[in-house]
């Protein structure tokens, strides 16, 4: 049925509480995460492996996106350093797998918690410090993590600083092909996405945005700002971690170069043209990064080898920069532009299907 | 003990020249409380068309200085009209990003235009080292050295002595009162940026002599950070102490700690003392406090 709404009037408790009150919130949700679970039977029938794991490259970005903008988006506390945090979280779990025979659920949730540690750790500075300080603070963070991680050999497992790990299995079922893996990744994407989406609206995620908001109005009122913003940073680094862990999993191999700076600036990007401080924003965010440079080489190798008949290889050093170069504009566009990113172009959306075809 | 000086001889030598880059930082936070992430990316863009213009063009020395000093003075004027500007009142993540974005389009740019390839910027000095007593010193270096603290001094001078670098200080101070005294802090904003853009001129000139020009230059730009944290995010002064000091750090870290653990420290040493720093003192030696309290 698609009603919308005219007031929202509940009935009981239940009702009032649930995440999504409007039954038409309800059943698009519903249908979304349908049309998720069943994404990969086209993809089987054509037997089409690549898309698939854009698919899962875009799910596992949105875990580690989300966890982001719960820091950076609802406590305003700026991380630069997420690209280290699930790094630690990767290694973490590479480490607990190929050495120590773990069982790969254990060392997606090892990751998350020791990850969650470090981000408490480097989270100590944010509470004499913010802004501008706590971003060069958690640059910092990112920079020791990288090189810690890079010239300890226990860790990074010798000169490569790659260790290889095994298919993650589960009572016997191993996730060995693409498509498992898929499932695999959208399970803990979609725990990730509706519990972030819970916790926001929760005593905790009223605390973090008073916290953002403005921090001493909210110490006013009894936020406990020691408690909430190392909460902030332990959350979000879990998230961070559980991607991590995730990634290697699904990746196969833990290498330091998946998690450097660039992608510490690439998860910022997300959540600023997905929009700050909105779950579904980090989503969108993540989509849209993941799927632009693929666009990009799409449309500049047909127009290379369609129109000037220039091969591929002559233009893969130059989409590299142009890449670059877009994605740099990108940022500067959303942010002058459209501060509040794509979340809030989606609210526009909605707002005029709410009143069409009567919008007065 | 000759070790030692000539470390610390060195070490103070190359912090001059990132007290150069440092100061670009200090000037913008200072005067527009932007974090200015792309200063490095300046420096590097500054570095390429210098290389370009001395390399394929053959221009003269002096020609190239003027040009180019022209150039990133004008530069620096559109980036604070174009992208800055907007960003008045947007919180300080936005900020950054935009920054961060910015920093990205240039090195697109100067690759698509000028190539990856590790251009070399030749300057007319001499190669053998000086040797004073135990110490090495080598010419570029000394060079260098001259360039930044001429530049130094000229600023010094610029804020203390002209109308326009006072009216600098005064908006820096209190953006409010400066207005009802009748100064045109938007005017202030792009006349940083220029000086900003000059500062990343010189810079790259420098750096880009030292380490040769290509995309690595603008790492110079991150290792920054520690620089204006140690000295105080706002105080030009503590720019250079901060420049200095983590210079000889640098040196001494790696004439002892590498043979250790093998290499590296340099780039690892000046982040935890700034970590560190930001648990102690979080507004850096000389920087101004801002205490808040419930």
């Amino acid at each position: 049925m698609i009603n919308r709404e005219s007031g929202v009037f509940q009935t009981s408790y239940e009702g009032d509480m649930a995440l999504y009150t409007l039954p038409l919130a309800r059943n698009t949700t519903r249908v979304v995460v349908a049309l998720l679970v069943l994404l990969p039977v086209p993809l089987i029938m054509a037997n089409n492996e690549h898309l698939m794991s854009i698919a899962t490259t875009i799910a596992l970005a949105a875990i580690g996106a989300i966890g982001l903008n719960l820091l950076v988006g609802y406590t305003g506390q700026i991380s630069i350093g997420q690209g280290a945090f699930m790094m630690v979280g990767g290694y973490t779990a590479a480490i607990l797998s190929s050495r120590y025979g773990m069982p790969f659920w254990f060392g997606i949730l090892a990751g998350g918690c020791t990850t969650a540690l470090v981000g408490i750790l480097f989270g100590i500075p944010s509470l004499r410090i913010k802004g501008l300080y706590l971003a060069i603070a958690t640059l910092a963070a990112q920079l020791i993590i990288e090189w810690v991680i890079n010239h300890v050999p226990w860790i990074s497992g010798g000169a490569q600083s790659s260790i290889y790990v095994d298919n993650p299995a589960l009572f016997g079922f191993e996730f060995n092909t693409e498509f498992r893996r898929y499932y695999l990744v959208l399970v803990v994407f979609l725990l990730a996405f509706f519990g972030a989406q819970n916790l926001v609206r929760s005593r905790i995620g009223r605390a973090f945005i008073a916290i953002r908001d403005r921090d001493i109005a909210a110490e006013i009122i009894g936020v406990n700002l020691f408690r909430y913003k190392l909460l902030a940073f332990a959350v979000s680094s879990f998230y961070a971690g559980v991607a991590g862990a995730l990634w290697t999993y699904y990746l196969r191999i833990a290498n330091y170069e998946n998690f450097i700076l660039a992608v510490s600036i690439e998860y910022l990007a997300m959540i600023i043209i997905g929009g700050l401080g909105s779950v579904l924003g980090a989503v969108f965010g993540a989509i849209f990064i993941k799927l632009f440079p693929i666009a990009l080489d799409l449309t500049v190798v047909s127009i290379s080898e369609g129109v000037f008949g220039v091969p591929y290889q002559d233009v893969a050093n130059f989409l590299a920069n142009m890449q670059l170069f877009l994605f740099g504009a990108l940022i500067i566009f959303f942010l002058t532009v459209e501060p509040e990113g794509l979340a809030r172009m989606w609210e526009h959306v909605k707002r005029y299907f709410r009143l069409w075809p009567y919008s007065y | 003990m000759e070790f030692l000086f000539d470390l610390v001889a060195n070490g103070l030598l190359v912090g001059l020249m990132y007290a150069l880059v440092a100061l670009g930082f200090v000037l913008i936070y200072k005067a527009t409380s932007v974090i200015n992430f792309a200063q490095g990316d300046l420096l590097m863009f500054a570095g390429y068309a210098a290389a370009v213009m001395t390399g394929g063009h053959g221009m003269p020395l002096w020609a190239m200085v003027l040009v180019l000093c022209a150039g990133m003075v004008a530069l620096g004027f559109v980036l604070e009209r174009g992208i800055l500007r907007p960003m008045v009142g947007q919180p300080v993540v936005s900020v950054i990003m935009v920054t961060v974005g910015l920093g990205f389009v240039l090195q697109g740019l100067v690759t698509i235009i000028w190539g990856a390839n590790t251009r070399e910027l030749a300057l007319p000095v001499r190669f053998e080292p000086y040797i004073v007593g135990p110490v090495f010193i080598s010419p570029i270096n000394l060079v260098a050295a001259v360039i930044a603290v001429l530049f130094l001094i000229a600023f010094g001078l610029f804020f203390t002595r002209s109308r326009l670098g006072v009216a600098m200080r005064a908006v820096a101070d209190d953006q409010q009162a400066s207005m009802v005294v009748g100064i045109k802090v938007p005017r202030v904003f792009a006349l940083s940026w220029a000086i900003a853009g000059l500062a990343a001129a010189a810079g790259g000139i420098i750096w880009g002599n030292q380490i040769g020009v290509d995309t690595f230059l603008a790492l110079v730009g991150l290792k920054v950070f520690p620089v204006v944290i140690l000295g105080g995010l706002d105080s030009i002064g503590g720019a250079i102490i901060g420049g200095l000091l983590m210079g000889v750090i640098e040196s001494l870290a790696a004439g002892y700690l590498d043979p250790l653990v093998g290499g590296g420290t340099k780039d690892f040493i000046p982040y935890v003392l700034m970590i560190l720093v930001l648990f102690v003192r979080p507004y850096g030696f000389f920087g101004h406090e801002t205490i808040e309290r419930v």
